[in-house]
């Protein structure tokens, strides 16, 4: 069986994924996994699982422009130099603040 | 032969691929060769180092020696697995090497003599490897260019274990001093020849793909950069009176290796070709219904 | 306990581990297969870190260096049991001795943990803590091939050594002069 390890390199931070292993089982993945990803010390903690346990989601469908949760949805530039002119409060160079 | 011509511009760009993203077939083919022959080295690698495990004459040697070894057996795993995940199994790949039908590296072919040859190995042998083996960081196949981080990373202490041993022996008996100097003599022609042929990078397919980033004659010029001013200050002569380096155009002149010996020993002909595939097949053998007793359920 | 007394002790076990760290070593880059070849060198390892620390510890009582005690003493001079010295190119018997030697060692470290040494009881810990990994290892492999016919004759062939120490075979010498073949190339005090 092959089995994916994820690995935390400090308290903190994110496991990232760092390789696979093939074992008998669990008991034997741990220890292999041990010993593969950590027996310099290199890592703080490890996750071990089965391949099948893994699902990928490779594809994302985004057909309508949903820009309107994102920062790029939002250009203000404009807007905000015509409110500047019409308070009187533009002053040169125009930049979006 | 325009989603090949997309995908040659895509790695040539610097792009990376994943084991699921589609690839010309002669990628995924001349990839998957080149990565099980690296594979294939790190297990043969083994064998000449073994046997100086059971010989360290400290404690200190013993276990760097043995975790070095241990080392490369941990890259074989990490790299066969890139191998199976590109459809061929490991077992397969085991007995292609075992069979001859694939290849590994000129240098473990070769024999180790002596406690020098061990110094020697570790500390140029490896050099010569770390090379090659940073050119393939950004291999744009992404799997692989992972493995390599890991397995760079590691290596950086063989060699400062490799370079321990020589210094120590050369601050140690003229006998000691001689075993180095007659292990490099050895080991010089190999190391020449280690680095591949000069062909040129846009020329090599492994270069053009970008699954390494570096042609084997810059990898060549990079290591002599490296190493021959470390070899000669420690009062060691290379046995090439061609040796040295052009001022002007900064790179090394060299008798031309022998780059028929190369072909013959990577195709099987070496000197310790036949004893160690044979060690590896009666291993294999011995512990067959091992690995049949942990696959059943 | 006499400070002499205390390195015969630690010279046994020290002896112990050195030999059988040495046998497994052997499997670095042959064992049955790659991540398992990675495992077992680490145990290897650790019976080797075991043993030098444990001859730092009886060097200082005797007057000489860890490196001296682990190679330079004749081969009748070494301590170890019978299970430890035997060449066993069988994975069956090393897993076999592996399991039975654990299952030893472990009630050794539990009486010197309780020793009145702190040194030799603080040094008991450190190397038990290790040891239940190997345990541990041992446990998931017997439990594995405890149904092969061939691992249970190995077990039953290996219990007898285990706490053997009447003298010693053809293998130690072998092992000997295979260890020291480099060192004893070179004048004594010679640096490697």
């Amino acid at each position: 069986m092959i089995y994916e390890v994820f690995r935390q390199e400090r308290k903190g931070q994110a496991f990232q994924h760092a390789g696979s292993i093939e074992a008998p089982d669990e008991r034997f993945a741990e220890w292999y996994a041990r010993e593969q990803y950590g027996r310099r010390g290199e890592s703080t903690a490890l996750w071990v699982v089965p391949r099948e346990a893994v699902h990928e989601i490779d594809d994302f469908v985004d057909e309508l422009n949903r820009n309107y949760h994102r920062v790029d949805g939002y250009p203000l530039k404009e807007k905000l130099k015509e409110a500047r002119e019409r308070a009187g409060t533009s002053r040169a160079p125009a930049g979006d603040r | 032969m325009a989603r090949e011509d997309e995908f040659l511009q895509y790695v040539q760009s610097g792009g990376q691929v994943e084991t699921d993203d589609w690839m010309p077939d002669e990628y995924r083919a001349r990839l998957r060769k080149f990565i099980e022959m690296h594979g294939n080295s790190e297990l043969m690698g083994v064998l000449p180092e073994r046997e100086w495990i059971l010989r360290a004459p400290t404690l200190q040697r013993k276990l760097a020696l043995t975790a070095k070894v241990q080392d490369e057996v941990g890259h074989a795993q990490l790299i066969y697995r890139v191998v199976e995940d590109l459809g061929k199994p490991r077992e397969q790949c085991l007995d292609d090497l075992i069979s001859g039908k694939s290849k590994f590296h000129n240098v473990f072919h070769y024999p180790t003599k002596t406690w020098g040859d061990v110094g020697v190995i570790a500390w140029l042998v490896d050099a010569a490897a770390i090379i090659s083996q940073k050119a393939l960081l950004k291999c744009s196949y992404a799997p692989y260019a992972r493995i390599m981080k890991k397995i760079c990373w590691e290596e950086s202490f063989h060699i400062l274990h490799g370079r321990d041993v020589i210094l120590t022996m050369m601050l140690g008996t003229d006998d000691q001093r001689e075993l180095v100097q007659e292990a490099l003599n050895r080991w010089w022609g190999p190391l020449m020849q280690f680095h591949g042929n000069p062909i040129a990078a846009d020329e090599d397919p492994m270069y053009v793909w970008r699954i390494k980033s570096q042609g084997n004659d810059e990898a060549r010029q990079q290591f002599l950069d490296g190493y021959v001013p470390q070899i000669w200050e420690l009062g060691l002569t290379v046995p090439d009176p061609k040796l040295r380096k052009d001022e002007k155009t900064e790179r090394w002149h060299y008798t031309e290796p022998d780059w028929d010996e190369l072909m013959s020993v990577v195709t099987g002909h070496g000197p310790k070709t036949e004893d160690r595939l044979d060690l590896r097949r009666r291993a294999r053998e011995n512990s067959a219904w091992v690995r049949s007793v942990l696959l059943a359920a | 306990m006499s400070e002499q007394g205390r390195a015969e002790l630690l010279l046994e076990i020290a002896d112990d581990e050195l030999i059988l760290g040495w046998r497994d070593s052997e499997w670095t880059g042959i064992a049955p297969f790659l991540e398992e070849d990675v495992a077992f060198s680490s145990i290897a390892q650790n019976e080797i870190g075991h043993a030098r620390a444990l001859y730092e510890l009886a060097a200082r009582d005797l007057g000489t260096t860890a490196d001296e005690l682990a190679f330079d003493r004749k081969p009748d001079e070494y301590r170890c049991s019978r299970l430890v010295e035997l060449r066993l190119p069988g994975w069956e018997h090393t897993i076999a001795r592996h399991y039975l030697y654990e299952e030893a060692d472990a009630a050794r470290l539990e009486q010197l943990k309780a020793s009145d040494d702190p040194e030799l009881a603080g040094l008991a810990e450190k190397i038990d803590r290790e040891e239940a990994y190997h345990r541990m290892h041992a446990q998931m492999w017997f439990d594995r091939l405890q149904a092969e016919p061939r691992f249970v004759a190995a077990l039953d062939e290996l219990r007898p050594l285990v706490d053997l120490r009447d003298g010693h075979g053809e293998e130690l010498t072998e092992l000997w002069e295979q260890m020291t073949e480099v060192r004893r190339s070179q004048p004594a005090g010679t640096k490697w």
